[in-house]
């Protein structure tokens, strides 16, 4: 895990005294609203339906142990015992009170956190595979790459303000598990046929309001050019990136119009000035943060000891959970595991003060202080001991982390939507308890098997319902709450953006749209087929035919 | 005679910044103020702004091309880059390129939506001089500069990026 250095210290103290200084300023009236909006929101502050909202900044996901009990103290002191995982990686508190955001973020830099570019035209936190350094399919472990570019992009002069958000993502294994294709720059670490590790860059992918899958710009850039490459990447975007039209100004657009290869050229034309300059990366500059990122002393033992294998025999209910909620590890005799925020009746993602404690102990118990966040909004603890695991399941289940259902359909990716976002057409997490409560029967839940669902609130997209295998769309048709379902999407190395199935359905209805779907894909399915493989190969009319039936 | 801020000292100018009324006419100028002209009006008549007694600067809008500047940036005594709005941060890149890719070694000032919380990162991309807004605070805005002491980032200010200064100092 990446350690600040007193200099890290320092700038991040530094900033929570300016945003201190900004938020004095606007409440004495000396900044207006318009000017003090674009500040804030460079720090992660939203003004929402009830109260701001804080967004808490988790670079790649990580976190140590001491970091989450600081978020749980935040929640209980500044909050209501509770906060939020995001699809970035990322933790919000709903109910902060704007003038004391400035004493939240200097809790936070007392364990070197901050809500530095978690939100506004800037780039944001980067985001990548949880389970990197742990994952066996790894080609190169991101994470010192990671905190390169979080430095990189942290308070970026030239880069504050951009035409809109900007998202980097960056995979290190050969299975895309970071979205890479839907950011505005994905990073895939690639191997050339001379055996040397590079990053195929993706540009323009992003969901919202236009989802598009990104184009490869370049294919195999050497990883010391990581960052002169973005600095010429950025600031083709920030110069030519249209300003004129918020739903036009993402890099997406300015792709599309200048097409990639355009692009590419215009952006190799800048890189000409920037290559080879200072940022270019020596081997003992990334040993220098890859030193951060070192393995664990992991102990030397046996993969699936006898003592594991007699509990998966004996309780179903054990095996059950060590079957969706714990993923292989590259070293033997250790699993990861993921504890599920997805327990029917608790909007996806939620955590509460307590269960941070938990989950932080458990951390320091089990593994070696750390945890992960994923962009499913759940919770990983990375390194078990396969001996451990009977006793991690049990507390995992005193606390409400154990729904076996990681993967399946009700691990329902959801955004915040009507009960929180002041931009919503519609709820999400009622309708999306709705499903849960629907498929609460294991046995048919795991029949199903594998399947994304992803849910938003209106199309920005935050519950990334594009690549979700099937899709939910909360839209508003005067003045109702409607939800329209997509499917065929799908995340990982052959994303692709799921389409609309027909007209949208009210909220009482959606669940019995899913049974319906389900019921198609029982039908049709072929031995061993995914549900994303069935619609897949029979395509979408099937599901429609069923699903808008007048007579069943 | 207004105060603007330069090389970190609230100094006195006499520069007159030239911009078209709405109806997108520009006023005269007398021969003998120093102006400082948009991009486009110096390219259309180089001689004759330099044949006045005067002197004569250009100044860029933000999605001005900085190249058509570079074979006059050595005879200019200042170039300025407009801000239309604190967020239009297309005047960072401009002033990296300016500094960077065409050498430009002159005063470089930032005119428009310009106060303190932009002096910092104003000042790293190379932009020595600041018009601060007016009814913004001109005193407090010299505050800006040291807003944060230290930077991860390759800039014009610190061309080696705190990444390589902290593994060499190791
Ligand atoms: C409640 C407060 C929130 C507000 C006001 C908000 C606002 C927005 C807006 C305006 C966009 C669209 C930007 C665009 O045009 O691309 C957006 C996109 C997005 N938001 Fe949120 N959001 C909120 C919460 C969340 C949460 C809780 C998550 C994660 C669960 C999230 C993750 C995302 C993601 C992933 C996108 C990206 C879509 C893309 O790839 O283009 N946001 N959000
Ligand atoms: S998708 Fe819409 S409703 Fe959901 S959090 Fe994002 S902005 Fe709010």
């Amino acid at each position: 895990m990446y350690r600040y250095d007193e200099v890290d210290h320092r700038i991040v103290r530094e900033r929570v005294e300016q945003f201190r200084n900004q938020t004095q300023r606007f409440l004495s009236g000396e900044l207006t609203e318009d000017e003090f909006r674009p500040l804030r929101l460079m720090n992660g502050l939203y003004v929402q339906r009830h109260a701001p909202m804080l967004r808490v900044a988790i670079p790649y996901g990580h976190l140590a142990s001491r970091q989450l009990r600081k978020l749980a103290h935040i929640a209980r002191t500044y909050d209501k015992n509770y906060a939020h995982f995001t699809t970035r990686q990322n933790i919000q508190f709903n109910w902060p009170e704007l003038a004391r955001v400035p004493d939240i973020l200097a809790e936070l830099a007392e364990v070197e956190m901050h809500a530095i570019q978690t939100s506004g035209n800037c780039v944001r936190n980067t985001t990548t595979d949880a389970f990197a350094g742990v994952a066996q399919d790894e080609l190169l472990d991101p994470r010192a790459y990671c905190e390169i570019i979080r430095q990189w992009s942290t308070l970026h002069p030239e880069f504050a303000f951009l035409p809109r958000k900007f998202k980097i993502a960056v995979s290190g294994s050969v299975e895309d598990r970071a979205a890479t294709q839907v950011h505005d720059i994905g990073l895939h670490v690639v191997r050339n046929e001379a055996g040397e590790v590079g990053f195929k860059v993706i540009v323009g992918g992003g969901l919202g309001r236009t989802p598009i899958v990104g184009e490869v710009v370049k294919e195999f850039l050497p990883t010391r050019h990581l960052l002169t490459y973005l600095d010429a990447v950025l600031r083709v975007y920030n110069r030519f990136g249209r300003r004129d039209n918020k739903y036009k100004a993402r890099i997406k657009i300015l792709v599309k119009a200048m097409t990639v290869a355009g692009f590419a050229a215009k952006v190799e034309d800048e890189w000409q000035h920037l290559k080879d300059g200072p940022s270019t990366l020596r081997d003992v500059d990334v040993a220098h943060y890859a030193s951060y990122f070192t393995d664990p002393a992991y102990d030397v033992l046996p993969s699936n000891p006898p003592e594991l294998l007699e509990k998966q025999a004996a309780e179903p209910a054990f095996a059950r959970w060590l079957e969706r909620n714990t993923r292989p590890h590259k070293q033997a005799g250790y699993r990861s595991v993921v504890l599920s925020l997805k327990k029917t009746g608790v909007p996806p993602g939620d955590i509460t003060a307590d269960q941070m404690d938990a989950a932080a102990d458990w951390a320091d118990r089990f593994g070696y202080g750390e945890l992960r966040v994923a962009h499913e909004q759940n919770l990983i603890l990375p390194d078990v001991r396969e001996r451990d695991l009977y006793e991690v399941w049990q507390l995992a289940k005193s606390q409400g982390f154990a729904t076996p259902n990681i993967g399946l359909l009700t691990d329902i990716i959801c955004c915040p939507g009507g009960d929180f976002c002041s931009l919503a057409n519609a709820r999400s997490i009622p309708v999306a308890e709705a499903i849960q409560t629907r498929f609460d029967d294991l046995d048919y839940l795991f029949d199903l098997g594998e399947i994304d669902c992803n849910f938003s609130g209106c199309m920005n997209a935050c519950g990334h319902h594009h690549i979700g295998n099937i899709g939910i769309l909360g839209v508003d048709k005067n003045g109702e709450e409607w939800y329209q379902i997509t499917l065929g999407g799908s995340q990982g190395s052959h994303t692709t953006i799921g389409k609309v199935i027909g007209p949208s359905f009210a909220q009482a209805d959606v669940p019995l749209a899913f049974e319906k779907i389900m019921t198609v894909y029982l039908e049709q399915r072929t031995e061993g087929e995914r549900f994303i493989e069935t619609v897949r190969r029979i395509g979408l009319d099937p599901f429609k035919e069923r699903v808008y039936a007048k007579h069943h | 005679m207004r105060s603007i801020i330069k090389d970190g000292q609230i100094t006195q100018d006499s520069w007159q910044v030239l911009r078209a009324d709405v109806e997108g006419q520009y006023p005269t100028v007398a021969a003998d103020v120093d102006v400082i002209v948009p991009l486009a009006l110096w390219l259309a008549d180089k001689p004759t702004w330099q044949a006045r007694a005067g002197q004569t600067a250009v100044w860029l809008a933000p999605d001005d091309d900085p190249q058509l500047l570079a074979t006059d940036l050595d005879r200019l005594p200042l170039v300025a880059v407009d801000f239309p709005a604190f967020t239009d941060g297309r005047g960072y890149s401009l002033g990296r390129l300016l500094r960077e890719r065409y050498s430009y070694a002159g005063e470089l000032r930032a005119l428009g939506d310009v106060w303190v919380d932009l002096l910092h990162y104003l000042w790293q991309v190379g932009f020595n001089a600041f018009e601060i807004k007016d009814g913004k605070d001109l005193d407090g805005a010299l505050s800006g500069y040291d807003t944060f002491t230290e930077r991860y980032q390759s800039t014009h200010r610190e061309p080696v990026p705190l990444f390589r200064r902290r593994v060499t100092s190791l």
